[in-house]
């Protein structure tokens, strides 16, 4: 990657934005009393402020260019995740399930697993999701160190522990406050900044019927830009649903409809979305229960467009590539050290052995696919070279294609010195707020479901709050260790995210079970969650996506079944350990006795619970009126993109 | 809780938007405008950066005025 010379009004915008979130938490920590007020923030804030939070606590820095590289790879089809994979799970949170979390006296998501069940499932669950929380900012805040390493030239470590430092600040002043103030701040940050970016790229390629049409051409011959070996429809990278009631083999994703439905939208989407603390947490932070149902509403309106900043930038470097604008093409995968191989270059470019012997030296020196052109005419320079331009050429060689390097592509190739500066500190601020995000969520879990609960219980409320504090920078230590970690160690990694892949996949039937059937016990939600954490660790070691080899992408003990890709064996999986979950618990709660009584689980589990009055103005403004109205702008929009 | 988020957005990027426009006016014929196709998009984004970030205020400062009573 070529780096990027940012001007003096680039900085001032990225320091204005360093000083603002700074300063919220200077003015938030007069009002941080209780443990309850850092780590909570329960009924404190406004609907609007904890719904625009929700929904960007999940559009991190890893969301918005991995949805951008989904856009290129995918089409429009990855809107999916949006519309079918989040919108109705948000819909259904703030209509069912949100009274049960609010409702209850539970202060995080695993709590509500204590009270319904027992200490055991939340154990389980405060214990994987601690850990998970950790090793997500660590491996968002590697991703960040390592962009600004490769587009700025900033110092890796530097680059770290400047931005892990400003995010201890501002959360350890202002807790969960802090954390959701800069959320809605990066929100329009994010909003503001790449709108622009998205416009002139648009612009360029001469409009969206422009581009459906360059987009056509690329889905009959995708391997032309080196995105897919296989042919398509023309409507491939432009139709929403046509091409995936094609089957696996009509569309890039290689997912059949069933997956889709029910692995995404139902089983994955619900799991994340309803029982995420993470997210949740935001809506519980809020003013009163009806500003807490009305949180994932107001979250799914911005959620539904945003597809239109983050998604359409993938599909248009795609098609400005296709165009070739300017000699625009889609981001090679960057080159990390230069020494070796272009002593590698040069000692070939002077021995003069025939072409093919050469390419084949230069591409095991670089250790990625290379275009053989290039290649060709890059030795022939080589003397005439000086070594910045010769390194530049080797890099240009590189054919794979980087992805993840998409946006930042289109953000290089359109922004000037000022937009250039509102557009990186945007992608900046997601990365910080996701760091705060994941600390926030973290410090609470720890706090309340771990050190209150097993370590220290019955201590005063400023001991508690003491240890908030603490963990709150011991929580920015161990993100910092896992960045390392993940830049030292990135299969590792791999590993600890598929496990909490298997965790996650079964959780939402757990959730659903406790909330509404009554019967559900204790020992069958723990065996139940086990059995469907067991599964999906055996779904992935008995099957594989084609083109993976056996290993840490599945089938190390057997290949029994092979999928037409990862996201389909994912999908898949999920489904798997949702419906083994569901039953195992079922079975196993019909088996054995109930231990809670029905006072107990009064304002825990439906049928035990009175039902909310809607205490809105007006009936227009109830969570399930709207909740009913978003579905159906959801609908309009999957038949618009049909 | 005490801080409207609202005074912050709005300062912010109202500053922001200030900053590009005056910037963008000083480099109106600076090549690097071809990147953008031509258009001084640091005048016009900042322009609406700074009606956003005004706006921002009014509702705030409106909010302020109609929640505490008159001295």
């Amino acid at each position: 990657m070529q780096s990027v010379a940012l001007g003096g009004v680039d900085y001032f915008v990225l320091a204005l934005y360093v000083a603002f979130v700074i300063g919220i938490g200077w003015v938030l920590k007069a009002y941080m009393k209780t443990s309850s007020d850092f780590l909570t923030a329960r009924g404190s804030i406004p609907a609007w402020v904890t719904g625009l939070a929700f929904m960007s606590a999940n559009l991190g820095a890893l969301e918005l260019v991995g949805m951008a590289a989904s856009g290129a790879k995918y089409g429009i089809a990855t809107a999916h995740f949006y519309w079918v994979g989040a919108i109705p799970a948000m819909v259904f949170l703030a209509v069912f399930m949100m009274p049960f979390y609010y409702g209850s006296k539970a202060r995080s998501v695993p709590e509500y697993l204590k009270l319904r069940f027992d200490e055991r499932t939340r154990a389980l669950n405060s214990i994987t999701f601690a850990a998970m929380t950790v090793f997500a900012s660590g491996i968002s805040m590697n991703a960040l160190a390592k962009l600004l390493n490769q587009l700025l030239g900033w110092n890796y470590h530097m680059a770290l522990w400047v931005c892990s430092v400003v995010v201890l600040v501002y959360v350890l002043r202002g807790g969960l406050t802090s954390a959701i103030y800069t959320e809605v701040l990066q929100f329009f940050m994010i909003v503001l900044g790449f709108a622009p970016v998205v416009w002139l790229a648009l612009k360029d390629v001469g409009g969206w019927d422009r581009m459906n049409e360059t987009l056509a051409t690329v889905a009959t011959a995708p391997s032309k830009l080196g995105i897919n070996e296989r042919t398509f429809a023309p409507d491939a990278w432009s139709s929403a649903w046509k091409p995936l009631l094609g089957g696996p083999s009509a569309n890039p994703m290689g997912v059949d409809v069933f997956a889709m439905v029910f692995g995404l939208g139902f089983v994955l989407s619900f799991g994340y979305w309803c029982t995420n603390f993470l997210v949740v947490q935001r809506a519980m932070a809020a003013r009163n229960m009806s500003a807490a149902r009305r949180t994932p509403l107001i979250a799914a309106v911005p959620k539904m467009l945003i597809p239109a900043l983050v998604i359409l930038p993938g599909m248009l470097a795609v098609s400005l590539a296709s165009l070739g604008q300017d000699g625009y093409r889609l981001p090679p995968k960057p080159i990390k050290s230069y020494s070796g191989i272009v002593s590698v270059v040069k000692a070939t470019a002077a021995e003069s052995v025939d072409p093919q012997a050469a390419f084949a030296r230069v591409s095991a020196a670089v250790g990625m696919k290379l275009d053989e052109a290039k290649v060709a005419s890059l030795l022939h320079d080589v003397p005439t070279l000086a070594d910045d331009a010769l390194e530049y050429r080797i890099q240009d060689s590189v054919s794979e294609i980087d992805y993840d390097g998409v946006i930042l592509s289109l953000v290089k190739k359109y922004c000037p010195s000022g937009l250039l500066g509102l557009a990186l500190t945007a992608l900046l601020a997601s990365f910080m707020s996701g760091m705060a995000g994941n600390v926030t969520a973290f410090n609470t879990v720890w706090t309340y479901d771990l050190y209150q609960a097993y370590i220290a219980p019955k201590k005063r409320d400023e001991h508690y709050l003491w240890m908030a504090r603490a963990v709150t920078v011991v929580g920015i230590l161990l993100s910092i260790a896992c960045a390392y970690f993940a830049s030292n160690y990135s299969n590792a990694m791999d590993v600890v995210q598929l496990v909490f892949g298997f965790v996650n996949a079964p959780l939402f039937a757990t959730f659903v079970l406790g909330m509404f059937w009554a019967r559900a016990t204790a020992h069958g939600a723990f065996f139940g969650l086990l059995g469907g954490t067991a599964t999906s660790a055996l779904f992935h070691a008995f099957t594989l996506a084609a083109g993976n080899a056996p290993g840490i992408k599945g089938g190390y003990v057997g290949v029994l079944s092979t999928f037409p890709s990862e996201m389909a064996q994912n999908f898949w999986l999920a489904s798997f350990a949702f419906l083994v979950c569901f039953f195992l618990t079922v079975g196993i709660s019909l088996a054995t006795k109930r231990t809670k009584t029905d006072e107990e689980l009064k304002g825990l589990v439906y049928s035990m619970t009175p039902r909310l009055a809607d205490d809105e103005k007006h009936w227009i403004l109830r969570p399930a009126v709207l909740g009913v109205i978003l579905l159906g702008c959801c609908v309009v929009l999957n038949v618009i993109f049909w | 809780m005490g801080l409207d988020i609202r005074y912050p957005i709005g300062l912010m990027f109202g500053t922001i938007g200030l900053v590009m426009v005056v910037y963008g006016f000083f480099t109106g014929s600076d090549p690097m405008y071809q990147r953008s196709l031509g258009i001084n998009v640091n005048v016009w984004w900042g322009a609406v950066l700074f009606v956003f970030g005004g706006l921002m205020l009014f509702f705030a400062r409106k909010t302020t005025r109609e929640t505490t009573p008159k001295a």
